[in-house]
């Protein structure tokens, strides 16, 4: 520790302290899904009442965006727009930053009894990159022409020939938020494979360190073609190249000019994808992480399964690699290829139902805590199950057809993010806040943000798998009025969309007003436990066994107050002493001593509290 | 508070921190660069029959390049080896080397692609033909093929222009110096041509040299006019999008080894073995760049 304090700039605005970056980044983050959720609320408004002003906010909206929003109504141009960044914000701004830049930023380093990341100083140039990425995002709306329009996939030739430079903005803010998590996921992996506290072998790393390493990975190998994609439609915007301009462009019935050809926009999709892909398991990994850990803890009994959830882990960090061009069944590609992504897309599905299944068994015969987040915890396995089970049929080309670019894909991934990883990530903050501020959360406020958040999430997300089978495309800014049965051209028009169908988006538009009400409270929850909750009786009040436990609350720079050696598995809750690590003594040291290969010999949970036996017999002497 | 294992190394991964996180971005570096072969095969293999083009670039100039920087490659482990030695000196010496060398690779770089931006492609409305064109043999397997785009150097215009510039500067004509071949003859046609010439021996030079008199179009029957610059067609796109990416990491690494050199040089005094393991690391970075460039080069240059 440094003799003198630092001054306010340094320790809370340009700090090294991996800590205060993680906040940093929560604090980003969050109120960048708010910003997402601001987006689809005004989305989900036009769905409903297609052409109506917005209300409460439509003068704003005007008098912020001009010409878009012209009488507070959502354009059409503008509902593109909203939709194009309500996506964009909430994965490469909202919730990747959320899991990935501020729990594994916060939490890694605790649980594995570092004293910092291996690179604080990148750290520090890892937040900042995130956080003018951001802005150019955000500055990006109010350009001539407003925010990128061609949706968070971006294909060309649409993004390269609609006539804003919020395109241009967007693939900048790319490249800094892919050089950001750069360097995110190379300080992870080298805390994790560096930094690790004696005796904390690989097989006692906490599962959320593992979902973390294994999505470092991921970040650090699928987003550089992602980048390099990136760049290839920088030159086609700016230098004019045709990188994904194929030859005999037609636009708007003219043949595009001033263009060499010769591109395909097949390019993009397959550099987006491989992305894209690995980019739902950056997503997904982490929330599995963080659930691990509050199960574990509220069902006081060790996780069923470890060895197989790690295997898993890494299984599907391997397999996400190989699986991008499910997304791609609609543009034309051979059956071959076709029949390989489809048996690799199945695959994966099995150390994700492993993962699942594990986390299930988990509960059997724990004495349970209903805690708040244990609650939401317990609300990802089956919310997460829907997300996966609705996304078989997605796998399958026969399917796929029918269901591509439909409603029904929106209900899917949306199961799997929103109650899915946003659940996680609520549990994680309940969880571990105590640690970090030193002050519980109210549990009253609690329980109504969950149950209410849980049931407005399926009042939205339930409804748009029904609009998906009936037919309704996902990106129409109407709604799907023009082809609704209610349209006045499509009167007695086989196929058109029932009442019923068009009826759902008002029920989604109420619900999703509900689920923001349902989420004040978690704001002011949050804010207001901060600064004024109830104190921390303990370091440990949840009496957890992972290290970031054995710190003071909430834990100095530097971390650990003494030296720390392991002896445990992260969650050997059956132990009378069961937390993961303790300080050398010369007895416990001794007692470690003697029976240390037995233990690594036998992993299994029988051995370990045998062996604590052992050591408590030790102990006295 | 100390972060451990920043010089010394941890036991079971036999490494510091600095160089596991080296090999990591390289792997991110090395998907990277590694995207953008893929685009160029992926664009390549697209191709319509006969539209990729051969023998635009400079074999000669390419080649020294690759040589230039493997020399660098040399003097950067030389220059380690020193610091291991404990001779800063010879590290000096060596490092300035390599930093000419780096200078002499984007040199030779910027002047090739400044030669290409002054290359021009005319497509023209309707084609010429060899017959009646004798300058444009070259651009034709035979010459009752129709010539319907014209490449060389034109008489008395700058860089960067394109027919819109031309139409707006008011010139009527333009008189352009055709290369030898065009790109669209195969590499093995444009071999023959070049055997065939060699064989005419002194009178194939005037031939040839006749040949590579100007020809005179008009403007209005001009179709498109492109320097060889990115958006003259997908192989210069990925021509410069690689090579210059790949010149911005022969930079960067150049500006990292002279930082080390001079200013961060304070480093030697107070730890030395730190201040050599940044040369290994950095070090690690330039042998990666220099291998990208050897497989550049041929993929490029060559095929």
């Amino acid at each position: 520790m440094s003799s003198h304090e630092p001054g306010f700039i340094r320790k809370y605005i340009f700090s090294t302290d991996h800590k205060v970056i993680g906040i940093q980044y929560a604090l980003t983050s969050l109120a960048f899904l708010f910003v997402g959720l601001m987006l689809m609320l005004m989305m989900r408004w036009q769905l409903a009442n297609p052409g109506q002003p917005v209300p409460v906010v439509g003068g704003a909206l005007e008098s912020l965006l001009g010409e878009p929003a012209g009488e507070g109504k959502i354009s059409a141009d503008l509902y593109n727009s909203f939709g194009a960044m309500h996506g964009t914000i909430m994965i490469f701004l909202g919730v990747v930053p959320l899991v990935f830049g501020a729990f594994a930023n916060y939490l890694v380093p605790l649980q594995v009894g570092a004293a910092d990341m291996a690179f604080p100083k990148l750290n520090m140039l890892s937040y900042f990159l995130y956080l003018i990425g951001g802005i150019i995002m955000l500055v990006s709306f109010f350009v001539p022409g407003g925010a990128a329009q061609a949706g968070w996939t971006s294909y060309p030739p649409l993004a390269t020939i609609i006539p804003t430079d919020g395109q241009i903005y967007w693939l900048v803010a790319m490249v800094f938020l892919i050089t950001s998590s750069l360097l995110g996921s190379i300080n992870i992996i080298v805390t994790v494979i560096q930094l690790r506290v004696p005796g904390l072998a690989w097989m006692r790393l906490p599962f959320f360190v593992w979902s973390e390493f294994v999505t470092a990975f991921l970040l650090l190998l699928a987003f550089p073609p992602m980048e390099a994609g990136a760049v290839l439609q920088l030159m086609d915007r700016l230098a004019g190249t045709s990188f994904y301009m194929p030859h005999g462009l037609i636009l708007s019935g003219q043949p595009a000019t001033g263009l060499s050809g010769g591109g395909s926009p097949l390019l993009w999709q397959h550099l987006f994808w491989f992305l894209g892909h690995p980019e739902v398991y950056v997503l997904i990994l982490p929330a599995m992480g963080i659930v691990t850990e509050v199960i574990a803890n509220n069902t006081r009994k060790p996780i069923w399964g470890y060895r197989a959830l790690v295997g898993s882990a890494l299984a599907i960090g391997f397999l996400s690699m190989v699986v991008w061009a499910h997304h791609m069944y609609v543009t034309g590609m051979g059956t071959g290829i076709s029949m390989f992504f489809q048996t690799t897309t199945t695959i994966i599905s099995i150390p994700s139902v492993i993962i699942m299944t594990c986390l299930m068994l988990s509960l059997w015969g724990g004495s349970i805590r209903f805690s708040v987040p244990m609650m939401f915890a317990i609300a990802f396995l089956p919310m997460f199950g829907i997300g996966g089970l609705t996304g078989l049929p997605l796998a399958f080309t026969m399917s796929d057809v029918a269901l591509h670019d439909s409603y029904y894909i929106i209900g899917h991934f949306h199961y799997v993010v929103a109650p899915g990883t946003i659940f996680a990530v609520f549990a994680g903050i309940y969880y571990w806040f105590p640690k970090v501020t030193g002050r519980h959360m109210n549990q009253s406020l609690g329980y109504l943000h969950f149950w209410g958040s849980l049931v407005c999430m399926n009042l939205i997300f339930f409804p748009m798998l029904f609009q998906g089978l009936g037919g309704m495309g996902r990106r129409m800014s109407d709604g799907g009025y023009i082809y609704s049965a209610a349209h006045p051209s499509n009167e007695g028009a086989i196929g058109s969309l029932s009442d019923a169908v068009m009826q759902l988006n008002g029920v989604i538009a109420w619900s999703a007003l509900a689920l923001a009400a349902f989420q004040l409270p978690f704001i002011f929850n949050f804010f207001y436990s901060a600064f004024a909750g109830r104190r921390v009786e303990s370091d440990n009040p949840w009496q957890a066994t992972t290290l970031e436990w054995q710190t003071p609350t909430p834990p100095p720079h530097g971390n650990f107050a003494q030296e720390m050696f392991v002896y445990r598995e992260p969650y050997a809750y059956s132990l009378c002493h069961s937390a993961q690590a303790e300080t050398p003594t010369p007895e416990s040291s001794a007692a470690v001593g003697e029976f240390v290969d037995f233990e690594t010999q036998n992993q299994s949970i029988a051995a370990a509290a045998t062996d604590e036996l052992l050591v408590n017999q030790v102990s006295p002497a | 508070m100390k972060i451990p294992y920043t010089t010394e190394i941890r036991e079971d991964t036999g490494l510091y921190n600095a160089k596991v996180g080296m090999w990591l971005f390289l792997a991110s570096e090395a998907m990277l660069f590694g995207a953008l072969f893929s685009a160029y095969v992926f664009l390549r293999i697209g191709a319509w029959e006969g539209e990729w083009p051969h023998g635009l670039l400079n074999i000669p100039i390419g080649a020294f390049n690759t040589l230039v920087l493997i020399t660098s490659s040399l003097t950067v482990a030389m220059s380690w080896t020193s610091l291991k030695m404990g001779d800063l000196q010879r590290y000096r010496r060596f490092q300035f080397v390599t930093l000419i060398c780096a200078a002499a690779f984007l040199g030779i770089k910027g002047w090739e692609y400044f030669d290409k931006f002054s290359h021009y492609e005319i497509w023209l409305n309707d084609p010429l033909t060899s017959k009646e064109y004798p300058q444009l043999a070259g651009h034709s397997a035979d010459g009752d093929q129709p010539v319907s785009s014209v490449i060389g150097h034109i008489e008395g215009i700058g860089p960067f222009q394109t027919l819109a510039s031309l139409q707006e500067s008011g010139a009527s004509a333009v008189e352009i110096h055709p290369d030898a071949f065009h790109y669209r003859l195969s590499a093995r046609q444009q071999a023959e041509r070049r055997k065939a010439e060699r064989s005419l021996g002194a009178e194939g030079a005037r031939e040839a040299a006749e040949e590579h008199a100007s020809v005179r179009i008009d403007v209005s029957r001009i179709a498109r006019m492109s320097a060889f610059v990115p958006r003259h067609g997908t192989f210069f796109a990925t021509y410069f999008t690689l090579t210059g990416l790949h010149a911005l990491h022969v930079l960067g690494g150049a500006l990292m080894f002279a930082f080390i050199l001079w200013p961060g040089a304070r480093m030697w005094r107070d730890d030395p073995e730190r201040y050599t393991n940044s040369v290994e690391v950095t070090g690690l970075f330039w042998h990666f760049v220099d291998l990208v460039w050897i497989f550049l080069f041929p993929v490029i240059y060559l095929l």
